[in-house]
């Protein structure tokens, strides 16, 4: 045997031996974010595992969120949970009502002696995930809010301002209508998330109920009234607009076409989440975009509420071994610093879900660089939140959502009025509600 | 009839020969086929937590649900559908192929290309083509002047997957008719040529009721696969929208069971499903198998 070769030997053997001393413990992470977003969250989970080295977090992709939530569950029930999934807004009610399968935050923190204070969070954020006891179930991750974004080379072309942004929907309407007329552009607007955005979000803006018991957050007894006159008013200008050509339809739920219907100058506006702003600026290279808050209806409220969010948090789920769990009160306290935070919000638009995240970015000048970029927090943080406008919480929102996108579609294919759609809406998910109830008391 | 029988004289032979079949079929089908029964007569939360027996409450909300009759007719406009545009295109072009002689082969080896394409890959390309934003046929029908907006109106989003089914399924069809074809005796259509029949009346009178016993197998495969393997192109181009226009009865046991959560209603539904073809199976059986000449 040559030198080297039993050099090599021994090196190989002198490792083997001292593997154990090294073992890590593994932390299953299921996560539904794809492209950049999901680039960037590895980046994160690599940033903890090169930080120590008793841990790993390892991500994996699990398709939509609603398929990574399916899939967390379908887990659970076979036993083969991960210690961390991402869980959108949406899925909140659901996993409150999971008490079993949920290891909640506030008692993991605590249990591994972690340094945990919920109150350096905004408060919109963890208002929406917090117990009826005010303890925090999930940990914050990638919150949003729906902005609105537009085309200033278009408001150009159609003699209107760039720098001002419709503040009113009488405005934009107006604006909308001139946009057209001039031929800058053949459509004035389009809107991801009829749902969440032009439902859920106009209610808390003008400070309407969307549900009895506050927003679903007293209870599950709970009822949808989301058919008042103001979300009447509004999704019969929806339709009024589409039928007039200002308004243009992208699809259900994350409205797969309205993107690029904006990237492609077809729509002047576009209201999505804060979250698009990454999409937005490696898509909108032909012209310049400008950000700003969702308008409102000023002939209802003088000043318009806070948005609510939407966007994910991360669930520790139960049946992992005790270390698993003191890895991932580990990780969440990495997740959660201010540099990590900043990161993470300045380079995809999320909002920064800590006051330390938010301050460094101010002290770092990243929002006097960035015009726009401080949009969302602003507009989630300004006045006291109410009960109409804190968040909503219901049991099964997912397919409740689904409803409401159907019912719109109703609406613009001229089958039902405004009240005709959004009676039926509130009607049909009044009885998912009603399914819920009975499946968790 | 007594030709379509064999005689085994063993008794216990032929359950032998069945036996591995019976074992597939008893784990990967009556297994799960009696544990959706199971599930069809429960109320359960998302995370199997607390189970409840509700009787027959998951069928009786099914029926009493406008949407999920909706989801019947709709299904089966677009199973007849399907099954009569891609067995009528493949006909004719196996027919068309059958009468070109020497390059026959370069045409069949080309329709049968989409065949190997996955359904979701079929659904996006014809998501794309027909795409109201990015698509080059919204585009050229604009200029027509027809408003083409499958995102809005239910109609054209049921031509639309129709036509992405269809196209799908006349690759398979096609390999069919072509094998059916060419096994029918030139003989026969030579002898009927001599008498002066032309070739309408020789395609109606000699080919087509030759072709019967394949004509009856896609049948019955092309509604099965309109009902269940369609799932992956309705996912990709519609999602079953708009407003459920799309929504067929095999999307809806996905999108109420995997994306709703209500195991229980998915599960009821998924047992009608099942019960629907195997009625139809039986009456295609019974009733048009008799006019099958093999």
């Amino acid at each position: 045997m040559s030198k080297t070769a039993l050099s090599l030997s021994v090196g190989l053997a002198a490792m083997l031996a001292a593997t154990p001393a090294f073992a890590q413990t593994e932390i299953s992470w299921w996560h539904a974010m794809d492209a950049e977003l999901g680039q960037r969250l590895e980046a994160i989970a690599q940033g903890f595992n090169d930080s120590q080295d008793e841990y790993t977090v390892v991500p994996t992709y699990k398709g939509s969120y609603a398929e990574t939530l399916t899939a967390a569950i379908a887990a659970f029930r076979a036993n083969e949970q991960p210690a961390i999934v991402q869980v959108f807004e949406v899925g909140t009610g659901t996993m409150m009502a999971a008490t079993g399968a949920v290891n909640p935050v506030y008692q993991l923190m605590a249990d591994a002696g972690e340094a945990w204070d919920p109150s350096g969070f905004l408060a919109p954020v963890t208002g929406y995930y917090s117990d009826t006891n005010g303890n925090i179930l999930s940990m914050p991750f990638n919150s949003s809010t729906p902005i609105m974004y537009y085309n200033k080379d278009v408001f150009e072309k159609a003699g209107l301002d760039p720098e001002v942004a419709p503040k009113t929907w009488a405005e934009l309407e107006t604006m909308g209508r001139q946009i057209v007329e001039s031929g800058a552009a053949p459509c004035a607007l389009s809107s991801a998330w009829i749902t969440w955005i032009q439902t859920e979000n106009l209610s808390a803006l003008h400070d309407k109920p969307f549900g009895t018991l506050e927003n679903g957050f007293g209870g599950l007894g709970t009822e949808f009234v989301f058919n008042g006159e103001l979300q009447v008013r509004h999704w019969d200008n929806l339709k009024r607009w589409s039928d007039e050509g200002l308004f243009q339809y992208g699809g259900p739920a994350g409205a797969a076409d309205a993107a690029p219907k904006f990237y492609s100058q077809e729509c002047a506006i576009f209201m999505n989440s804060s979250a698009g702003r990454a999409g937005v600026i490696t898509n909108a290279t032909d012209f310049e975009v400008g950000f700003a808050p969702l308008p409102y209806y000023d002939d209802v409220i003088d000043e318009p509420k806070n948005s609510i969010i939407g966007g994910a948090t991360l669930w520790a789920l139960n049946g992992k071994a005790p270390e698993v769990y003191t890895g991932v009160a580990k990780f969440f306290t990495y997740l959660s610093s201010p540099e990590v935070q900043a990161k993470w919000h300045q380079e995809t638009g999320y909002l920064p879900i800590t006051n330390a995240a938010y301050e460094l970015g101010q002290e770092q000048g990243y929002y006097a660089e960035n015009p726009g970029s401080d949009i969302a927090i602003n507009q989630i943080t300004r006045g006291t939140p109410s009960a109409n406008s804190k968040g909503i919480r219901f049991g099964n929102l997912t397919q409740v959502r689904a409803i409401v996108d159907e019912e719109f579609e109703a609406l613009l294919a001229g089958s039902k009025t405004a009240q005709e759609a959004l009676d039926s809406a509130v009607e049909r998910g009044n009885q998912i509600l009603r399914d819920f109830e009975a499946a968790n008391s | 009839m007594q030709t379509k029988r064999t005689i085994f004289p063993n008794k216990l032979l032929p359950y032998f020969l069945l036996l591995p079949q019976l074992a597939v079929t008893l784990i990967f089908f009556i297994w799960p086929a009696l544990q959706a029964v199971k599930s069809s007569f429960e109320r359960e939360d998302p995370f199997g937590f607390r189970t409840t027996f509700i009787w027959f409450e998951n069928y009786t909300r099914l029926f009493a649900d406008p949407n999920y009759v909706n989801s019947l007719s709709r299904t089966a406009v677009f199973a007849v559908s399907v099954t009569i545009l891609s067995m009528c295109v493949s006909l004719l072009l196996a027919v068309a192929v059958n009468r070109v002689l020497r390059t026959n082969r370069v045409y069949t080896t080309l329709l049968v290309w989409p065949y190997a394409v996955a359904p979701v890959v079929v659904g996006i390309l014809w998501w794309f083509i027909f795409n109201p934003t990015i698509g080059i046929l919204p585009y050229m029908m604009r200029g027509l002047g027809i408003a083409w907006n499958p995102r809005v109106n239910g109609d054209q989003a049921m031509i639309l997957v129709i036509i992405a089914a269809s196209w799908k399924q006349i690759s398979y069809n096609f390999l069919f008719f072509v094998a059916g074809l060419q096994s029918v005796p030139q003989s026969l259509t030579e002898a009927a040529a001599i008498d002066g029949a032309g070739p309408f009346k020789r395609f109606f009178t000699i080919v087509l009721p030759l072709l019967s016993p394949t004509t009856f197998f896609l049948l019955i495969v092309n509604i099965n696969y309109a009902m269940f393997d369609t799932f992956g192109i309705i996912d990709a181009t519609t999602s079953g929208g708009p407003n459920q226009a799309t929504n067929t009865l095999v999307y809806k046991v996905y999108a109420d069971g995997f994306l709703g959560l209500n195991i229980g209603s998915s599960a009821a539904q998924s047992v009608i499903l099942m019960l629907i073809v195997i009625a139809l199976t039986a009456i295609q059986f019974r009733f048009i198998e008799r006019r099958v000449q093999y």
